[in-house]
């Protein structure tokens, strides 16, 4: 199951760790951060609670970067 | 200009005016100190701020830390020694100017593209009871609903015109500036705009599956495949922050240590400061922007050609092509039989075309088009009754009082004429007329050449590309007519579609490593062979799903030469990222050692991030013009 959510972020390095941090997360199979459209697609694992996992997403990528934003909530 | 951006320009001109007024405020120690700690908070509180976060979340090699460190050791080197404190706001001001123009300049350039791309149609136009226009979400159109464009307006949904004509202006589709004029009966596709009549357009898709929403989705999508360069930075970015941070720690305490195990005394304040220095080429934004944004641009100029490209990674490949194979019918050739040669026996030309024409009235067949295609005044009052397809043979219908047969030679045999064999040097296929069992001549059908075809393959042959090959389906005799007449290198004839497939892995095996294999195809019955190839390129796409759907790179007209051209982007583009990549790798370096040896200040190194930053974002933004390439 992919989904691609729009993100707000400053620079280009703290996109490429965003990346990371959402590749690391668990119940995310594989995460591209396109810093140039500003949107993440994510890949979530086999019956992975999507919200869920975004929730962590989303607090993994604060910790490297306080002030960035995923827009992954209806 | 954003909010945030308008907020930080104040920030960065209050800050610098202040800094340089206090320069002529003749105090000195910590009330001096007080002063200029004024402008440093101005500008760079939420750097401060962001990293004191960085740190409680264990991220030290956060930029933010390294600027908070960088300038907190100069400002303290400056209380206890210089006494100049501008070195420290500077660096702060220059690293906000630069993330400034970072912002300012990308955001642009997003813009700009979106701009060229903006073909998505806000609304439809549907007439309601009363027959008054309404505006409705284009989303909620069912198919079949007539729609009405108005001049001016885009076409929301694709469909076919049943009412109306009118020129539409297709450039954001097609890159084609000449307006293609449509009439009633004419499929009509979503993106285009109205030029000047007003249309009734009955849609045949739904809003999502219409060509605008394909290729929107398309580009948005594009670049999310990541390139090998781009994968290079974000991997050296990863490696080079750390290294210089430590490098910059070992500077700061080293030599001192040495100085004073050999001399006794220590010069920690230049050691300090030129480790500070470090830390402030240590940055790799400008590396890490730089790349995505030259691909980005490039993607984006390729777009407003016609070239939609699927993503960075083969925009990348696409620079080292040296082979491309074609298909032939639909990417070489028109795809469409057309008349190219009339041989009468007794009638005359017109009359020998007239006939067959009207036998092929009915007819959906499409050789039956390009008879009818060849005749223009085919529906004149002449009478044609009982028309008759006989299967395998052809046609049979009695016009103006005769019976007509129009067929291939089995035909001609079963009612008795007694064919003549075409005598010319011809490719394509022999349509046989007889009248009441007598032989009246033949037509020659097939398939035309593209206008272009020719300059695409000797303008491939001008960029590099060492070997061309064609593969078709088509007869040996065919296939070697259309080479020769486009000076192909190879071609390869009477393949199935799986052949195809042999042929281009067989291809693949015989070209060097690190060069690349271009299949172009018509996408329609090439999907497994688009995929096959290191890039796959789908021409003609528009309304071809799969096409869309199998293909690396879509040309959106038919046209040849853009394949020439798509290269000769991604050359540009590929040199530009180079360019990017050695100039600020190289600056860093260059920096960091003259700074460790003490030859460059903090100014330098100021330079050496924000400098480099900004003209490695003007260079990339210079691969989106591709126009004149």
């Amino acid at each position: 199951m992919k989904k691609t959510y729009k993100i707000e972020v400053d620079c280009a390095n703290c996109a490429a760790k965003m990346e990371e941090a959402a590749k690391q997360t668990q119940g995310v199979k594989e995460a591209v951060v396109n810093f140039m459209t500003l949107k993440m697609t994510v890949e979530f694992e086999e019956g992975a609670d999507r919200e869920a996992v975004m929730d962590n997403v989303l607090k993994a990528c604060r910790k490297i970067e306080p002030d960035c934003e995923i827009y992954y909530k209806k | 200009m954003t909010k945030k951006q308008r907020k930080n320009l104040i920030r960065i001109v209050v800050s610098g005016v202040l800094m340089i007024a206090l320069l002529w405020v003749p105090v000195d120690g910590w009330l001096r100190f007080g002063l200029f700690l004024v402008p440093y908070l101005i500008i760079g509180y939420d750097i401060l701020l962001k990293a004191g976060k960085g740190i409680m979340n264990r991220q030290p090699f956060d930029e933010c830390f390294l600027m908070a460190v960088a300038t907190i050791g100069a400002m303290t080197v400056a209380l206890t020694d210089s006494g100049d404190y501008t070195e420290a706001i500077a660096v702060m001001l220059f690293y906000q100017i630069g993330e400034w123009f970072q912002s300012y300049a990308i955001g642009k350039s997003r813009r700009n593209i979106s701009e060229l791309m903006d073909i998505r149609p806000d609304y439809a136009n549907v007439e309601d009871e009363n027959g008054e226009l309404e505006q409705v979400d284009p989303d909620d159109v069912e198919i079949g609903t007539v729609i009405i464009v108005q001049p001016g307006e885009k076409i929301p949904i694709d469909g076919i015109v049943e009412e109306g004509a009118s020129t539409l202006n297709t450039t954001a589709l097609t890159g084609e500036s000449v307006p293609k004029s449509v009439q009633v009966g004419d499929e009509v596709l979503s993106g285009c705009i109205n030029n000047n009549g007003l249309l009734k357009i009955r849609t045949v898709k739904e809003f999502g599956e219409s060509t605008a929403s394909k290729i929107l989705e398309l580009v948005e999508n594009a670049s999310s495949r990541k390139s090998r360069s781009e994968h290079f930075i974000t991997k050296f970015a990863r490696i080079y922050t750390p290294v210089v941070v430590y490098s910059a720690l070992a500077l700061a305490v080293l030599p001192p240590l040495i100085q004073m195990i050999f001399s006794g005394g220590a010069d920690w304040g230049t050691w300090i400061y030129r480790a500070l220095t470090f830390l402030v080429i240590s940055c790799p934004c400008a590396l890490v922007v730089s790349v995505p944004l030259s691909f980005f641009a490039g993607i984006g100029g390729a777009g407003r050609e016609g070239v939609l490209v699927k993503g960075s990674n083969y925009l990348e490949r696409l620079a080292s092509t040296d082979t491309v194979v074609f298909d032939k019918t639909g990417t070489l050739t028109k795809g469409v039989f057309e008349v190219t040669a009339v041989h009468p026996d007794i009638i005359d030309q017109t009359e020998l075309l007239h006939l067959a024409a009207h036998v092929e009235r009915y007819s959906i067949h499409p050789i039956a088009h390009s008879l009818r295609a060849a005749y223009p005044d085919e529906l004149d009052d002449c009478s044609v009754e009982c028309v008759e397809e006989v299967a395998g043979h052809g046609v049979k219908a009695t016009v103006n009082g005769s019976v007509i047969c129009v067929g291939n030679e089995k035909m001609m045999r079963s009612v008795g004429a007694a064919i003549r064999e075409c005598r010319h040097e011809h490719t394509g296929t022999v349509i046989h007329v007889a009248r009441n069992g007598e032989y009246m001549g033949h037509i020659v059908i097939s398939d035309v050449e593209k206008p272009t075809s020719r300059q695409a393959v000797k303008a491939l042959a001008r960029v590099g590309v060492r070997k061309t090959v064609m593969l078709t389906g088509d007869s040996e005799k065919t296939a070697a007519k259309v080479a020769a007449d486009l000076a192909l290198d190879e071609h390869y004839s009477e393949l199935l579609p799986s052949d195809k497939v042999n042929k281009v892995e067989e291809l693949m095996e015989n070209h060097s490593q690190n060069k690349q294999l271009v299949f172009v195809g018509d996408g329609i019955n090439d999907a497994p062979v688009l995929a096959r190839a290191d890039i796959g390129v789908a021409m003609g796409a528009m309304g071809s799903d799969a096409a869309i759907e199998a293909a690396d790179i879509v040309l959106m007209d038919d046209d040849p030469l853009k394949i020439a051209k798509a290269i000769r982007i991604s050359r540009k583009c590929m040199r530009i990222v180079k360019e990017n990549i050695w100039f600020a790798i190289g600056v860093k370096v260059v920096c960091l050692l003259l700074g460790a040896v003490g030859l460059a200040n903090m100014w330098i190194a100021i330079f050496a991030d924000v400098g480099v930053m900004v003209l490695a974002v003007l260079n990339a933004i210079r691969a989106m013009f591709v126009k004149r390439l």
